[in-house]
């Protein structure tokens, strides 16, 4: 206690505290180069974060930049701004705190960089573009700690990547940078602790108190789930009820139009008028800033929210968290569990919600393994070279650089502690160049060797183009959307341009909560006018879908194998009965395969329980096999434990389809061309700087000048097919949205044990895939056909036809 | 305006949808081109070669240097299944001068052998006002009748084929270049292939076009659609 300055010590004493232990012990090891955090939220662990800093500067003689804080979130910044700056006051303490965000003004950032404060509280995004001034040695000399909270969420993105590739930057200027992490509760402390300290720092790791075990239970309703969908309508009167019974419920969803759409229903059945808000990613800022002050206010009786409350932001009272659908990893669940009770010592109380039967069982699984403390997670993947790409540029951006020194630096970023400098040389290669096997470019390079062997821009000029495209979130393309005739007003908030393109005049949907009729695009704006409405037309836009973990796949499977089910509700236990007498239930070990005709086509249902990426990896390969044979498939749709393939012929040989060998020959031929792929070259193409997103003036007004990125990936793959983007591309591709390692793992795992059921009907557990939404057309033959037919029913309907005879 | 069941071959580039405008029996065919068999006459549109080497000058971002080959490539395919006696470039061959003038010297080789033997036709485009460096005729619009080959459709004109807007509709979700027709003129897709496309419904090709109007589809079959409806 003795090394806690005066004021600070008073501070607690006044108020009947004393610290946690951790947060002594936090500052015990402040001299550590590196030191992990694992706290609760609500365990104080930003205040233990900072207790060093503030001990620092409490004498009042640092002048400068102390404490670099970086959180994923602006509005985590703002509110840690607003949760330190009060105590700081209070203990009196001479230390200048300020944020700075993409919502921070020009002129205030302009100052900050003459003038820093003490402690400037920031996002990766914002950290990388300090870093691309020239003067940024200026800013950051004197900087003693950085501290990076959230960073488990970080660690798993490509923004944690941009985040310590700009700390290796940072430490080069000052060497005794130390840094801390705060995180909630990991899986695999050790691999985070090597992704935080500079390679090859040791990182102490400390485990705050976990406090009680949470209370988690199934919420249980007189009205069964639906069979499928994820609304969760049938349970808004007992959510109604437990908002009643509670002072503030935090209400999360997976995906944002879920989290509409149920905001929605709630308000229907509001007949007490609780104050509830709705908070998603897709709002506009100022109503979401809106929500989250009158959170803070203590004004809301419930948020109904996705992930962008997922992060450790301190809303005040919540003393419920309910889930609605299942949650996919147990790990985050337990995340989100911990948003309740902000008091140290208190269990938090949680709710799951399944949305729809399949989902009682996932929900059953989910909560067992958080009782039981057994976190999911997977290995945390090589640092990603798209964002390398980046760092090089950004590098560039604020002077010469030596391309030794660079490697140097990049390689004490634990991710990137095992990049061979052939593949660094390739990334600036690409930066210079663009790397192309013809070599056209080598006249107007983009980066330049200097005399004296650094590196530079040719055109200072184009520091502007890399500032403007900086930074590794992508979001899709959106639009803003806006109530017609209120050309300055408030945009209610922004939807999917893909979204936008499929709506008709006199189409409804929702947003922030209200049902709003689409009249027409204006330049890139989206003009709606309210509407009343009961149902709303349309209502799809896209939020995260996640994929269920491995050993949370592997619980379910477990659990479906059960005796009777005495855990599970009635309704899904008969479900479950009547699917052993039409088909049988998918065990361990083995692959089931249903095939039955259904609506004028032939269904093949694989149950895999690879997750939802491995599923449709899995739908992509067998329906190109289908193509090879035949049997003219449409289409298919991917859950996270089955894809439902339909197409024009029956499947009789599924042995035949689902051979590994073919289905890795699959990967490399037909995956090249499909669309996960293009997608992942997008986003790989975008943040390595090929495709820019903003560019100086106006916005791509997506006419003829734009085309799509699809034709430079086929132009790549067809002339320069070993082009790090493409390799890189690839790469991800067959971790991520592909998942390719969890169909090899589901093919390990059940062999050549497929039993195949061939049924006169659909079975009670293909059905619910039938209603589900994401079903993904084959461009094969199929649709040649279906396309010829369609235009020839439309020259018929529309005279033409006879017109041109 | 007739049309008939093209049967030239039942995939492949060169199939194609028939079709009379102003008493010319023409065929759109599948890979973009229009093919005019009574003149052994072969019309491509909106090329853009050197589309990668403008953008690398003007922002800095390398894109891939390969649409001048791929383009050309596709051309010639089209040219030695064809053998027309005539070429003609309805404008927009070049994604601009300087692009033109540097065209690497492999592409110019893989031009002028195309060229070789042929009446070879460039009409100039908004991007390419000025005739290329190479042999052939450079016109501002090309007249013979019953057709007018100009680079942007004109107002009030019968006969004409013309490209420049990059027209693109589609089928069930699938949208694809498209030719678009009327009984007065045709508008070409863009043939060059790092180009965007612009919808059949926007108001600056709904203002050209008669309400009554197809889309054909280029893709491995062409597709006659009707643009409104």
């Amino acid at each position: 206690m003795e090394c806690l300055p005066p004021q600070i010590l008073r501070w607690f004493s006044d108020r009947g505290w004393s610290p946690h232990p951790h947060q002594m012990e936090m500052l015990a090891r402040r001299n550590a180069p590196a030191t992990l955090l694992i706290a609760p939220t609500g365990g104080g662990k930003t205040m233990a974060g900072f207790l060093p800093t503030l001990a620092e500067l409490a004498e009042g003689t640092h002048e400068g930049l102390h404490t670099l804080y970086i959180s994923p979130l602006k509005a985590l910044a703002a509110d840690i701004k607003r949760n330190l700056t009060q105590p700081v006051t209070e203990m009196g303490l001479p230390i200048r705190i300020e944020d700075r965000t993409g919502d921070t003004s020009a002129a205030r950032k302009r100052r900050q960089r003459a003038d820093p404060p003490h402690i400037l509280l920031t996002t990766p995004e914002s950290l990388a573009l300090l870093i691309s001034y020239d003067n940024s040695d200026h800013i950051f000399r004197g900087l003693q700690r950085v501290i990076v909270d959230e960073v488990h969420a970080l660690a798993e993105s490509k923004r944690g990547d941009q985040l310590m590739l700009a700390l290796s930057r940072l430490q080069a200027i000052c060497p005794g940078l130390r840094r801390v992490g705060l995180s909630a509760t990991v899986d695999d402390p050790d691999a985070l602790a090597r992704r935080l300290a500079r390679h090859p720092d040791p990182c102490e790791i400390l485990q705050a108190d976990p406090g009680p075990a949470p209370d988690i239970t199934m919420l249980e309703t007189s009205a069964a789930p639906p069979w499928a969908g994820g609304g969760a309508a049938y349970a808004i009167p007992a959510v109604l009820d437990q908002l009643r019974r509670h002072r503030t419920t935090l209400i999360f969803h997976n995906t944002r139009a879920q989290a509409e759409i149920f905001f929605h229903n709630l308000w229907l059945a509001n007949d007490d008028a609780l104050p509830i808000a709705i908070h998603h990613g897709s709002l506009d800022r100022t109503q979401r800033e809106r929500v989250e002050a009158a959170m803070v206010r203590g004004d809301l009786r419930a948020v109904v929210c996705t992930g962008s409350l997922d992060l450790g932001i301190d809303w005040g009272d919540v003393d419920l968290v309910i889930q609605i659908g299942a949650p996919k990893n147990v790990k985050r669940l337990v995340q989100r569990i911990g948003r309740a009770n902000h008091r140290y010592n208190a269990p938090s109380k949680a709710l799951l919600v399944p949305a729809n039967r399949f989902e009682v069982i996932e929900c059953l699984a989910a909560l067992e393994a958080a009782r039981q403390g057994e976190l999911d997670g997977a290995p945390l993947p090589p640092g990603p070279r798209d964002v390398l790409c980046q760092h090089i540029l950004i590098t560039a951006c604020a002077g010469p650089f030596s391309s030794d020194a660079l490697y140097g630096e990049v390689t004490t970023v634990g991710a990137y502690s095992d990049l061979p400098r052939c593949e660094f040389d390739a990334c600036l290669e690409f930066c210079a160049t663009g790397g192309y096997a013809l070599r056209v470019y080598d006249q107007w390079q983009r980066l330049v060797q200097r005399p004296d062997g650094r590196w530079q821009l040719r055109d200072p000029r184009a520091t502007l183009r890399i500032r403007m495209n900086l930074g590794t979130i992508q979001d899709t393309d959106t639009l803003k959307v806006r109530l017609k005739r209120s050309r300055g007003g408030k945009p209610l908030g922004e939807i999917e341009e893909g979204f936008a393109a499929t709506l008709s005049p006199g189409d409804t949907f929702l947003i922030a909560g209200q049902i709003v009729r689409f009249e027409g695009l204006r330049e890139m704006t989206v003009e709606v006018t309210r509407n009343a409405a009961r149902k709303p037309k349309v209502a799809t836009f896209n939020g995260t879908k996640f994929a269920t973990s491995t050993q949370l796949s592997a619980r379910i499977l477990a659990l479906l194998n059960q005796q009777g089910w005495p855990d599970l509700p009635q309704h899904t236990a008969d479900w479950l009965t009547l699917q052993t007498q039409v088909s049988q239930m998918p065990r361990p070990g083995r692959l089931l395969v249903e095939s039955f005709p259904h609506d004028g086509r032939e269904h093949t249902c694989v149950y895999g329980f690879a997750g939802r990426n491995a599923q449709q990896t899995l739908g992509l390969l067998l329906t190109k096999r289908m193509e090879d044979l035949n049997l003219a498939p449409l289409g298919f749709v991917a859950t996270d434990y089955a894809t439902l393939i339909w197409g024009m012929e029956p499947t009789t040989d599924p042995k035949a389809l689902l051979s590994l060998i073919t289905l890795r020959r699959g990967l490399d031929g037909w995956l090249a061309e499909n669309a996960v792929m293009k997608r992942t070259f997008r986003t790989v193409a975008t943040i390595a700087g090929l495709i820019e997103r903003n560019t100086p003036g106006q916005r791509k007004s997506g006419r003829q000048a734009s085309f799509s990125s699809d034709i430079l990936y086929d132009t790549l793959r067809k002339y320069d097919p070993d082009h790090l983007l493409l390799r890189i591309t690839r790469e991800e591709a067959q971790r991520g949205l592909v998942d390719f390692a969890r169909i090899e793992e589901m093919m390990a795992r059940v062999g050549d044990r497929v039993d195949h059921c061939q049924l006169a009907r659909i079975s009670p557990l293909a059905a619910p895939l039938l209603l589900e939404v994401g079903k993904v057309p084959i461009k094969g033959a199929g649709v040649e056909r279906l396309m010829a037919r369609e235009a020839e029913k439309l020259m018929q309907t529309s005279g033409l036809a006879s017109l041109t005879q | 305006m007739r049309a008939t069941a093209q049967d030239m071959l039942p995939h492949g580039p060169t199939t194609g949808f028939d079709f009379t405008l102003s008493g010319a029996r023409l065929c759109a065919l599948g890979a973009g081109a229009l093919w005019w068999p009574a003149q052994r006459t072969l019309v491509v549109s909106d090329l853009h070669l050197g589309k990668s080497d403008r953008v690398s000058r003007r922002t800095g971002v390398f894109l891939p240097p390969y649409e001048t080959r791929d383009t050309l490539d596709r051309l010639q395919a089209l040219i030695n299944d064809l053998n027309p006696q005539s070429v003609i470039c309805l404008g927009d061959t070049f994604d601009d001068d300087t692009a033109a003038r540097n065209l690497p010297q492999a592409d110019r080789t893989k031009l002028q052998g195309m060229m070789q033997g042929r009446r070879w036709i460039w009409v100039e485009g908004n991007h390419d006002p000025s005739p290329p460096a190479l042999a052939g005729e450079a016109l501002a619009e090309f007249n013979t009748p019953p057709l007018t080959f100009r680079h942007v459709a004109a107002q009030g004109t019968t006969g004409e084929i013309s490209g420049h807007y990059h027209p693109k509709a589609s089928l069930r979700g699938q949208s694809r270049p498209a030719f678009l027709l009327d009984r007065n003129r045709l508008i070409l897709p863009a043939f060059g292939t790092y180009t965007g496309g612009l919808r059949c419904t926007d108001p600056a090709l709904t203002s050209v076009m008669e309400h009554n109007a197809l889309a054909i589809l280029t893709g491995p079959v062409p597709l006659p659609r009707p643009v409104n409806g």
